[in-house]
């Protein structure tokens, strides 16, 4: 099935939304472009429908577009952001990537510009929606981001936020001191944290009173934190695996799967992406449930369609002896099998933090 | 430039999403509806056949369900199975589907 992405246009001036969304409407990729006329009915927007792509004008009554992008990159840390501005100034430019959006461009004068402007577009909605590397003033991992602030002897408060988990690291005068992820405090959370390769990131002002709880050198902590991503991706490789599914190329990854299974209440999981690709962990014979997961996806995928009532979301089942969660990202199909003590809000929320973990 | 067009467009009107319920047997007729009658009978038939062919279908695949809820942005669905056939709820995402009686 082909998918056409979708463009969301923000601008409150109305014939340029209609310029704009034409010419958009012929790149080679034939996206659906949608347009909203303000930050407010764009947000509704990005609620409703699941996008690819943001283009927003900067000067707007009411929310502007800085305020929209600073909500979006919160909210869709997925959605891929531009700005199209007349505006020149270098510290708006400077204040747009730092909040993390992908370009910042000057609305095209020639068709010379507008032709380059059509080719980034372009090139923009053709990226894969895993690509890792944090997102704040430009993407890098988190590993690079500690030990700039490390060796820079900075002292501040990192902000991490992946989907719905939130992460700090208290870094003071060039050391880690402490770190917290939910319920989980110091090293183990500093660990945690690590093992996220998307996301968004912002400095806090430090908190030079934090109590420590790290003693051990910046340089330790993330030569421990890059063993265990080593160690995890070499027991993913060596996991049995159907015959069927190791050689082809394009197969998921299994990295996913293994942390999926071993999180609280979680009996199996399995995801495909083509007819024949199926990888699973906990389940003896995976093919009848995954047959079943791709009929229910599809069918209630057209269904979403008929009724416009939005992309298809997540599907809960609550049986008498498991409970399943299916969801469709990047491409892939994923099915979590989850323990029946689990009411269906429960397994709903569970399978949100399943799906952010997916996502890294 | 299309300042006389952004006139004349107008965008096609969304369907409005009831909130209601329905019960289906299992040969697809509906047994009764709370939905109003405005709510296409097509598009009850169709969610009914949906969520009756996924229980089944789990069944199949030894994933026996009794309840089904489909999230979508603009619309939940919260299905019980019911001998072959289903009670089928429909609600605005943001509400709570009703709660599963023990007595």
């Amino acid at each position: 099935m082909e998918t056409r992405y979708k463009i969301l246009l923000v601008d409150d001036d109305p014939d340029l939304l209609e310029v704009y969304r034409d010419t958009l409407a012929l790149l080679p990729s034939q996206p659906e472009v949608h347009t909203a006329p303000s930050g407010a009915r764009a947000m509704a927007m990005l609620e409703a429908d699941s996008y690819r792509l943001l283009i927003s004008d900067l000067k707007m009554p009411k929310m502007d577009g800085l305020q929209l992008l600073s909500v979006v990159r919160r909210k869709f840390p997925e959605l891929r952001t531009v700005v199209l501005t007349s505006m020149a100034d270098e510290n708006f430019r400077s204040r747009v990537y730092s909040l993390g959006v992908d370009l910042y461009w000057h609305k095209p004068g020639s068709e010379q510009e507008m032709t380059q402007f059509l080719e980034c577009m372009e090139s923009l909605l053709g990226r894969e929606y895993d690509e890792s590397g944090f997102r704040g003033v430009q993407s890098k991992s988190l590993m690079d981001l500690v030990q700039l602030e490390c060796i820079s002897q900075s002292s501040t408060v990192l902000r991490i936020t992946n989907g719905p988990f939130v992460g700090r690291i208290w870094v003071n005068q060039g050391e880690v001191v402490d770190s917290e992820m939910e319920e989980l405090r110091g090293e183990d959370a500093f660990q945690k944290i690590l093992r996220w390769k998307a996301g968004n990131f912002e400095f806090l002002p430090d908190e030079p009173h934090r109590p420590r709880t790290i003693f051990k050198s910046y340089n330790a902590l993330l030569l421990e934190s890059a063993q265990a991503s080593d160690e995890r991706s070499n027991a993913d490789t060596s996991h049995n695996r159907p015959a069927n599914v190791a050689a082809q190329p394009g197969a998921p990854r299994s990295s996913g799967l293994t942390e999926i299974v071993n999180t609280d209440c979680v009996e199996f999981a399995m995801k495909t992406v083509a007819e024949t690709m199926v990888d699973s962990r906990g389940l003896e014979n995976p093919e009848h449930i995954a047959g079943w997961m791709r009929q229910s996806l599809d069918r209630f995928h057209t269904l979403g369609e008929t009724l416009q009532a939005g992309g298809l979301q997540q599907i809960t089942g609550i049986g008498l002896q498991r409970n399943v969660a299916l969801a469709q990202k990047g491409g892939a199909n994923l099915c979590v099998g989850w323990k029946n003590t689990l009411d269906a809000t429960e397994v709903r929320d569970r399978m949100k933090k399943i799906l952010t973990l997916w996502a890294s | 430039m299309g300042f006389l067009t952004s006139f004349f467009k107008r965008a096609k009107p969304l369907l409005q999403l009831h909130s209601g319920s329905f019960s289906m047997d299992r040969s697809g007729r509906i047994l009764a509806t709370t939905l109003p009658t405005s709510f296409p009978q097509s598009l009850v038939l169709e969610i009914g056949r949906c969520v009756v062919e996924t229980f089944r279908a789990g069944q199949t695949a030894q994933l026996p369900l009794e309840e089904l809820v489909i999230h979508y942005p603009g619309l939940k669905i919260t299905a019980r199975e019911m001998r072959g056939g289903a009670i089928v709820f429909l609600s605005a995402p943001n509400l709570s589907a009703p709660t599963q009686q023990t007595s």
